[in-house]
Formats: structure tokens, sequence, C-alpha cells
């Protein structure tokens, strides 16, 4: 028998059927939907006049567009309270669990799925959305789908997929201080670009990796189609059984212990092949941001922004374009650069973890006086959890307001929106033209930069703070 | 639900020579939610074909009436980010038929197949030249063939091959529609989940 990746194993154990020279069919065993990319894929099913094949195998939530503030008052914006009201209706009409707005477990996808249960090891899972990719932290193939696709898994719990390539991207080293599993991320992406794993499916590995926790696992998972993958995993280990084994009931698990010793077996052949083996060194990696707008075009905080773009070419016109729009040039160093919003939240870093991480720095401080800070957790589990820890209310007296959880300005299709050319550190995942509302300037960065540049209005190194804590310590 | 079939196509074509081109810049955010599928067109390229102040941007190519056609031709790495189908319709709703770049996103390829648009992926020198050529003369025509896979610059007679996944390229000539053919299978999908519960 040839040696299987574990990603071979999940895929090939989840293959109805191999067509001749096309696409697997492909079993899904759960599938997200949101209020954005599924009303389409109802119509559908209306149109052809069938049921949902498994209802109970799709999970419903509400993210996207719903509004951060007031959540208990109708959606002011009429085309999305219609969108919110659709999804509703649907999952009603079809037997779908909703998470939906104002629910008490209501949430962004992918971090509610993680924390209810619903991700589990060996899984296949999509959703009409690329950050799909998260949940592959848990040893899942995991990844985002269009919405002809939303309606196949609601139609017959398949799709139709080619498989894609393997990549295995090893982090070995010990990380320094101050640096996140966001840096590790975007500093890999730095280095092969936002399309550098453009047709693979990524698996990480190393000791730098199966050192994170699952909060930290997700982050890199996350942004994993910010490299072009269509998604990312990791084997499971005794970290990813812990915390399955922090939540209070798992739906269809009824004995955590023999899941347990089948999902240990969710490893990596010993001598399985990758098509791509690239390897990092953590020790290498500092605080991460970006200048442009691809998330790739990232450089570690105290660099100087380059003369090239990702693929050696001087100057050339889209890598002008790019800065142009940030209003930066080639050769400049971000550190010390004025900025106006600082956001942290969404599904890259709207975890308990980053909400901590962002309160190491900000406490006992206070928030500079040029920045609007949007702090959004991730989903009313964090946000209860935020305050059952006290960080709401050190939130408060560091001069921020806690919002409530949605997706909120990581793609401003509410009113989160960062006005016309000014500039955010954001802990989300795109930087966009655009993304965080027309002609917004996003610089991508971690919970612990996000803090620093807060507390003092401009980009800043958040080791700065780090290392003063521990000289106070000593 | 038929599908529209694409057998060949002939025409000018729109160019965009940008890199990385996002599906958030194919249609923003903010004009995702239609719960239809129909009239994204209107907003394709939004931010960059209207002003701040709503009016047209007359240096964006989509308002130059120099420059029609069914044929977008991009930039390398066209369609990254977001999944999201809409980015298909607007493109597909302003009346392109197929889109031509050295290299596509995933997510974004697969969407393109199942509504009908063709991703045409040509080597990135063949891509400059065309780019070179429709900037010279607007009225530089293409010719596809999705029968014989070939891609043809009618003046110069450059023609090459390109690949597309056969079961695609069936769906797509006849007009066949994926769901139809994955609801023949349900009793195989059942058996599946019997034999996977057991
Ligand atoms: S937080 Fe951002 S990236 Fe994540 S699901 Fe929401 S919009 Fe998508």
């Amino acid at each position: 028998m040839n040696a299987k990746t574990l990603f071979d194993k999940i895929w090939d154990s989840h293959v109805v059927r191999s067509i001749k020279d096309g696409p697997d069919v492909l079993y899904i065993d759960r599938h997200y939907i949101h209020e954005v990319t599924s009303p389409q894929a109802f119509n559908g099913l209306k149109d052809r006049g069938i049921p949902v094949f498994r209802p109970g195998k799709t999970i419903a939530t509400a993210d996207h567009n719903i509004p951060t503030k007031d959540q208990h008052l109708a959606i002011r914006d009429l085309l999305s309270r219609n969108q919110v009201e659709r999804l509703n209706e649907n999952c009603q009409k079809y037997g779908i669990e909703l998470f939906g707005l104002n629910h008490p477990k209501n949430g962004i996808v992918h971090v509610i799925g993680p924390e209810l249960g619903y991700t589990l090891p060996g899984m296949t899972i999509v959703c009409g959305d690329s950050h799909t990719s998260t949940h592959g932290a848990f040893g899942t193939i995991a990844f985002g789908i269009g919405t002809s696709e939303v309606e196949m898994v609601l139609a017959t719990q398949c799709i139709l997929q080619p498989k894609p390539k393997s990549m295995r991207i090893t982090l070995e080293g010990e990380l320094h201080k101050g640096v996140t599993s966001k840096d590790i991320v975007m500093y890999i992406i730095s280095r092969i670009s936002a399309s550098g794993a453009t047709g693979y499916f990524v698996e990480y590995a190393g000791s730098a990796i199966s050192s994170l926790s699952m909060e930290s696992r997700m982050t890199i998972c996350n942004m994993s189609i910010e490299m072009g993958a269509r998604g990312g995993l990791i084997a499971p280990d005794e970290t990813t059984f812990e915390y399955l084994g922090k939540i209070p009931s798992i739906p269809g698990i009824e004995n955590l212990k023999s899941s347990v010793n089948e999902w240990k077996k969710l490893q990596d052949d010993p001598k399985a092949i990758f098509d791509k083996d690239l390897k990092f060194d953590a020790g290498l990696i500092k605080p991460m941001i970006t200048y442009g707008t691809n998330p790739g075009m990232g450089m570690a905080i105290d660099d100087s922004i380059p003369l090239t773009d990702n693929n050696g070419n001087n100057a050339s016109a889209s890598f002008l374009k790019s800065l142009d729009y940030m209003g930066f040039k080639p050769g400049m160093k971000l550190l010390g650069h004025p900025i106006d919003y600082v956001f942290v939240g969404s599904c890259t870093n709207g975890r308990i973890e980053d909400f901590r991480a962002f309160a190491k720095i900000i406490k006992g401080r206070k928030k500079a006086e040029n920045i609007t800070a949007l702090i959004v957790p991730g989903s009313k589990k964090v946000e209860e959890q935020m305050a059952a820890e006290g960080l709401i209310e050190l939130y408060k007296s560091a001069g921020f307001e806690v919002r409530q959880p949605g997706c909120s300005s990581c793609l401003a299709m509410n009113e989160d929106k960062i006005p016309q050319g000014k500039y955010a550190v954001s802990t989300s995942n795109r930087n966009f033209e655009g993304r965080q509302g027309p002609g917004a300037r996003t610089l991508l960065a971690s919970p612990l930069t996000a803090a620093a540049a807060a507390i003092t209005g401009r980009i800043t190194d958040p080791r700065e703070f780090i290392n003063e804590e521990q000289k106070v310590k000593k | 639900m038929p599908k529209v079939k694409f057998i060949t196509l002939e025409s000018t074509c729109v160019p965009l020579p940008f890199e990385n081109v996002d599906t958030d810049q194919i249609i923003p955010a903010r004009f995702l939610s239609a719960t239809s599928r129909q009239g994204f067109g209107d907003n394709l390229f939004r931010d960059w074909r209207y002003t701040k102040t709503g009016e047209k941007n007359s240096d964006f190519v989509l308002n130059n009436p120099d420059f029609t056609g069914k044929v977008l031709v991009a930039g390398k790495n066209f369609g990254s980010g977001s999944s999201r189908e809409h980015a298909v319709w607007a493109i597909f709703d302003y009346g392109f038929r197929a889109v031509v770049s050295s290299f596509f996103a995933d997510i974004f390829m697969n969407n393109a197949l199942n509504n009908g648009l063709l991703p045409i992926v040509i080597s990135d020198d063949l891509l400059k030249k065309l780019h070179a050529l429709i900037q010279k003369n607007p009225d530089t025509k293409v010719k596809i063939d999705l029968e014989k896979q070939t891609f043809t610059i009618a003046s110069t007679g450059d023609s090459v091959n390109f690949d597309i996944n056969p079961y695609k390229k069936e769906c797509l000539l006849k007009g066949l529609d994926d769901i139809d053919f994955l609801l023949s299978m349900k009793s195989l999908i059942t058996s599946y989940e019997n034999n996977k519960s057991q």
C-alpha cells in the first residue's frame, strides 16, 4: 500500500465515486451556511422542487452583514435585513439548525463551529466562505465553496471536486516573545506570495506548530486561503483532544474517549510524499505588518517596504498601483506612521486568546486620542468569556468599547466601515482595496501589534511593550 | 436547470492588465445583499468604475467605448480572495463569456466553470503580447473553440491549446448541470452513508 498523507486519508475515505478524467464526488460531513452566500442556493432548490437531502448536517448562522450595535433592534439596512430574514425562513422551512442573530450562541461561522463542537477531526467540512480553511486546525479537510456548490451540498450532501495537490509547510524552532501565530502565517505568505499555494492543500507541521494552542492553529489555517491554498490542516494531537474535551457536549459524540482513539490515527504515514515540501525557521519571524493591498505584501514591522514585488519585478504597475492606494512609497519605513483605526476581531483573530493578547498590552494604559477602535468578539461565547475574565471592564477603563459579535469591519458589509483614505491596523485577514470600506487602507497585523498601535496612535513594534513588561517583572 | 451552452466564441476584448485582482474588487461586499443571481453586472468593478461621488470614472476601461467585447483579458492571479460566486455572476451578467489570464485562483475557477463562464489560462508571454495588441488596436479579436480547446488571436494567428477538465468541458458543451448529475447518484450516496455508519 502506498504511504498516504493525512489529507489523502481523509479525502479518499470521503470519495463516493471517482469520475474518470473528472472531479471526485466528495461526501461532506459538515456544511456551514450564512446569510450572504446561501439564499441563491435555496432558491435553486425551490426551482427544482427538491428538499435539503440531509438537513441535520448543515448548521447556519448570521454573521456577515449584521450590525454590531443594538442587535436586539431590527436591522436598519433593508437589503441586509431581507437576507437575514430569508436565512431564518429557509432554515425553518428545511429543518436546519440556526444560530441566528440574537441566538445566545450566535457568532462568526468559523468561530462557533469549533467552539460548539461541530468541527471534529477527520471530517470534510465546507461553507460558502473562503475562510472555511480555519476548521483545518482540527485535522479536517475544510474549504470554501461557491454558491452553486452550496446548492450541491444542500441537494445531495456531496460536491464535485478535483483533488488538490499536497504541500507540507514545516516550521521548526522557537517563537520569539511578541510573535504570534498571526505573524507566523503572515510571514509564510510574505515568503511564498498570495498565490504561492494555489492548487494545493497545505499541511502545517513541525515543533513550532505543535506547540500552539487550538486558537493559534485556527489563525494559521484560517489564512491558508491568503496564500492561494484551498485549505490548510494540522494533524490532531493532545492539544486538539484537550480542547474538545472541554466542550460541554459534542453533537453526535457519546463516548469521546473512543472517538479520540480513532482520531489518533489521523496522521501522515511516515513515508508519505508531498507534492511540495517547504521549511521555515520560527526563530526568524518578527511581528509582521502588511504595506500593500494583498496579504502577500507583508514584512517585519521594523523593515522597509521593498523596492520590488513578490516576483522581484522592479516597480511593476500593479506593485506601484497598490502602494499608491496605500499612500506609501517603495523603500519607506512604516514604524511611527500615524494611523486612524484599530480593528480587533474576525474569524482570524476574534477568539478569546486574541482578546487576552490585546489586553496584555492595553492593561493600565489608555487608548490614543486619534484612534477609533472597533473591538468585536467573534461570538457570543467569546463575549461572555471576555466579561467573565474581566476583559470588558479592562478594555473600558483603557477607553475601548466592546461591540456585539459579527464579521463587522473585516468586510464592512454592515456600518462598521473604515472611511476613505484612513489607515486601519486590523487583525482580520484581507487588506484588499476597499475591503474595509471604499478607499480604506488596511494594515494587517496581530492583536499585539494592534494593541501597540491603539495605545500610541502609530505603527508600533509590540515588542517595545512586551520587553518593557518583562523589565518591570525582573 | 439547463445551463447556457458554450461552444465557440469570436470577440473583441476588454483589457484589465492588473495582477492580483481579487473578488472584492470584482464586486465589493456592500453589493452582496441581494438574494437572487441577477443584476450584479451593474456593480462589476464598482469602485474602479465609478468615482467617490458616483460619476463614471472615464479612466476605467469599462467606461472607455473603444474597448468592448465578450472576453475579459485580465492579469495574473485573477479572482483571488473571497469565495463569493457573485463575482462570477457580475462578470457574466455584464456580458462577458470568457476570462483570459495566466493564472486564476482556485475557487474563482470552479465558480466560473459552474456558471458557464470560461476561464482560459495562457502563458505569461502570450498574455503580455495580447495586452499590447489590444492597447494598440482595440479591434483585436480572439477566437475560442472549446471543442478543440484552442485560443487564437485572429490578427496574428497565434494559436494555443488551453486546458480544461474533460468533465467540465462536456458540461459546458452540452449545457449539463452538476446538480442533476449528482441527484442521479442518490442511491450511491445513500449506500456510502450506510457503509460509513456501520
Ligand atoms: S470574519 Fe471576515 S473573513 Fe471571517 S467569515 Fe467574516 S467576513 Fe469572512
